[in-house]
């Protein structure tokens, strides 16, 4: 219904030959939908007195009130498009029936032209709709595609492998890997309920407030409990996040998992496939929630399989899902070695058809532990193979360095490292680990700070990792000597500077809270 | 490396003092290696610090060992050092402390 009605009283001559002081312009008056003039309107099709119209009818009150006299319907395919709103002829002769035929005619004839600017007017609309929610839709790809794990972690006797492709109308899946130190990975696969922008941001909430908590945490439940609690009072009204998360002992094969209302896991096993059950309710719905917590240990050979429910929930033709039944059939399938994620996506396409638009996004995390022999079979050549040789970790307590570089000069005490290339690692290790102590964790000792020492055929890499990821590490500068005995500044401020001159190359990385220097030094040099 | 701690023993002999010093060198040792400098240098003479049992120097060790030499050096008293391990020589000429203290291989070049 046009609200906007709106004519000039009409003139017996040409509009520039009128003087200004003959003309009056009606201003317009809207007729409400349901208002008793739209019926009498609609039905007349023609020219209506204002004199013989007695309804109760506010229009009508406010259409005498502004003067006019006549009013020309303006109708198309049975809807009141708009009116023509006449005021007394400047003659004071009353509308004559010649001049109601012919405004009867320019009626019939505007009211097309009016109904196809109203039909322009609504597609552009459309359009410039349609346009914004495309865009909205590519910074929801963007803001998820940037978060999502840039490189698949590698790990000795593990095969892991993930897939993600987003539906159109992007949805909120993401998954994770967070390397926890001592040879233990966090695995996360999530789904925030919603699509777009407001799922994208709850999602890199999530991932950021599972990042921060991870590391403080050595139980999965224990993780999930705290970013329930840090996100219940963030996330909109009626969105919810589920979220698997698993920390896979690299070592052992034992994997300590905790759901949050994700679809189940799957693992392969020799036997069979089993799911990997474990309630709790997902993130962001109620305070206090607590989770489940299990174990699984995984043989070599076993494939764990997490997937997100744009896979068991995806329609064929009949309208029918692709369900759990048929997910868990697929994975009990043995195929060639590697090629869970391509097997479980033909099978899907196969389901819905490749031509259909994917009505979610479809997110699978394949994790593998693998045979030894496979591991040498992968390697990409000796040399580039590296080996974890101690992975501890030490509590924030001045003087636990010793211990760090008792360990580390343990675990590379068959390396053959040169008498002074050992003691300048043990320097350095010493060095770094009381920053971590004091700087990074600044002597909580309930924070542990963690060591790894990894070793290829040409040189070994002791990564050293802290809480202390939002701190600055400062840059090296060589210290003045001079200055600092001649008491113009403190005597301290050696570590950074030793660390860089024992080793060959110093790496400095924050993850999301945690900091990790990385000291590498050659197996072969000077000295 | 035991990660034992810091123990000192003043040796006032004709030509100078010995501080002997055994264990970790570290901020703990601030202490400790500050009051036998003091004592070291009631009598004339250099001023020695004996490294032969010194299993662990870390940077607020090289702090403290710096804070001594700039007490020795405001009150124009020599210092020297001796008993270093070949790492340990290594870090003193690093940090530029061999500059300012003479290292000999062992005491009897220092007395």
């Amino acid at each position: 219904m046009r609200k906007r009605r709106k004519t000039d009283e009409t003139v017996e001559t040409a509009p520039s030959a009128v003087p200004e002081s003959v003309t009056q312009v009606i201003d317009p008056v809207a007729i409400p939908a349901g208002d008793p003039l739209e019926t009498v309107l609609l039905s007349t099709g023609g020219p209506v007195e204002v004199a013989d119209l007695e309804l109760e009818s506010e229009a009508i009150s406010e259409i005498r009130d502004a003067g006019v006299e006549l009013i020309v319907p303006l109708v198309g395919q049975g809807e009141l498009l708009g009116a023509l709103y006449l005021g007394h002829r400047l003659s004071d002769q009353p509308y004559s029936t010649d001049d109601r035929h012919l405004l009867g005619s320019l009626a019939s004839q505007v009211a097309p032209a009016m109904k196809v600017a109203q039909l322009v007017r609504e597609q552009q609309a459309e359009a410039k709709e349609r346009e914004r929610i495309q865009q909205e839709m590519e910074v929801a790809a963007l803001i998820q595609q940037t978060l999502l794990p840039k490189e698949l972690p590698s790990i000795p006797g593990w095969k892991v492998d993930a897939f993600y492709r987003p539906a159109r109308a992007v949805g909120g899946d993401f998954y994770d890997f967070i390397d926890l130190g001592r040879g233990r990975l966090g695995v996360v696969i999530g789904d925030v309920t919603d699509k777009g922008v407001p799922a994208a941001l709850v999602m890199a909430t999530c991932r950021s407030m599972l990042r921060a908590a991870a590391p403080r945490h050595s139980s999965p439940s224990a993780v999930l409990m705290e970013v329930n609690e840090a996100i219940v009072p963030e996330i909109p009204p009626a969105m919810f996040v589920t979220c698997l998360y698993a920390i896979i002992d690299t070592g052992a094969g034992e994997v300590v998992f905790a759901n949050a209302g994700h679809n189940l896991p799957y693992v392969r096993t020799a036997e069979g496939v089993i799911e990997l059950r474990a309630t709790g309710m997902p993130l962001g719905l109620m305070p206090e929630m607590t989770y489940d917590e299990k174990v699984y240990r995984m043989d070599s050979g076993d494939v764990m399989v997490l997937t997100s429910d744009g896979i068991t929930e995806a329609h064929n033709p009949d309208r029918e899902m692709y369900g759990f039944g048929r997910l868990m059939g697929r994975v009990a399938k043995r195929g060639k070695d590697g090629d869970m994620v391509n097997a479980i996506v033909g099978d899907l396409e196969d389901w819905t058809g490749v031509e259909v638009e994917q009505e979610d996004d479809i997110t699978i995390v394949v994790v593998r532990r693998t045979s030894s022999a496979e591991d040498a079979a992968s390697a990409f050549s000796p040399d580039s193979r590296e080996e974890l040789l101690a992975s501890f970790a030490v509590s924030s307590i001045e003087g636990n360095e010793v211990l760090a570089i008792a360990r580390v000069a343990e675990a590379v005490g068959s390396l053959g490292l040169g008498g002074l290339r050992l003691e300048r690692l043990k320097t350095a290790v010493g060095e770094t680990v009381m920053n971590a102590i004091e700087h990074g964790n600044e002597n909580d000792s309930s924070l542990d700070v963690n060591v790894e020492v990894k070793a290829t055929a040409a040189a070994v890499r002791i990564r050293v990792s802290d809480h202390g990821g939002d701190k600055v590490i400062p840059d090296v500068e060589t210290p003045d000597l001079e200055a600092k005995l001649a008491g113009e500044q403190t005597p301290r401020g050696w570590g950074l500077f030793l660390i860089e001159k024992m080793v060959d190359e110093v790496r400095i990385e924050n993850q999301d809270g945690t900091h990790i220097v990385e000291l590498v030094m050659n197996r072969k040099g000077d000295a | 490396m035991s990660g034992q701690g810091f123990e000192v023993v003043v040796n006032q002999t004709k030509k100078g003092s010995i501080i002997k010093l055994s264990g970790t060198v570290n901020r703990a040792a601030k202490g400790k290696l500050e009051a036998a400098y003091e004592l070291a240098s009631t009598t004339d003479g250099q001023i020695l610090l004996d490294f032969r049992q010194v299993e662990y120097i870390n940077s607020t060790g090289i702090a403290v060992i710096v804070g001594v030499l700039a007490k020795a050096r405001a009150a124009d008293r020599d210092i020297g050092a001796f008993g270093l391990t070949e790492h340990y020589r290594e870090v003193f000429e690093i940090t530029r402390l061999s500059d300012f203290m003479h290292i000999y291989e062992d005491a009897k070049a220092g007395n």
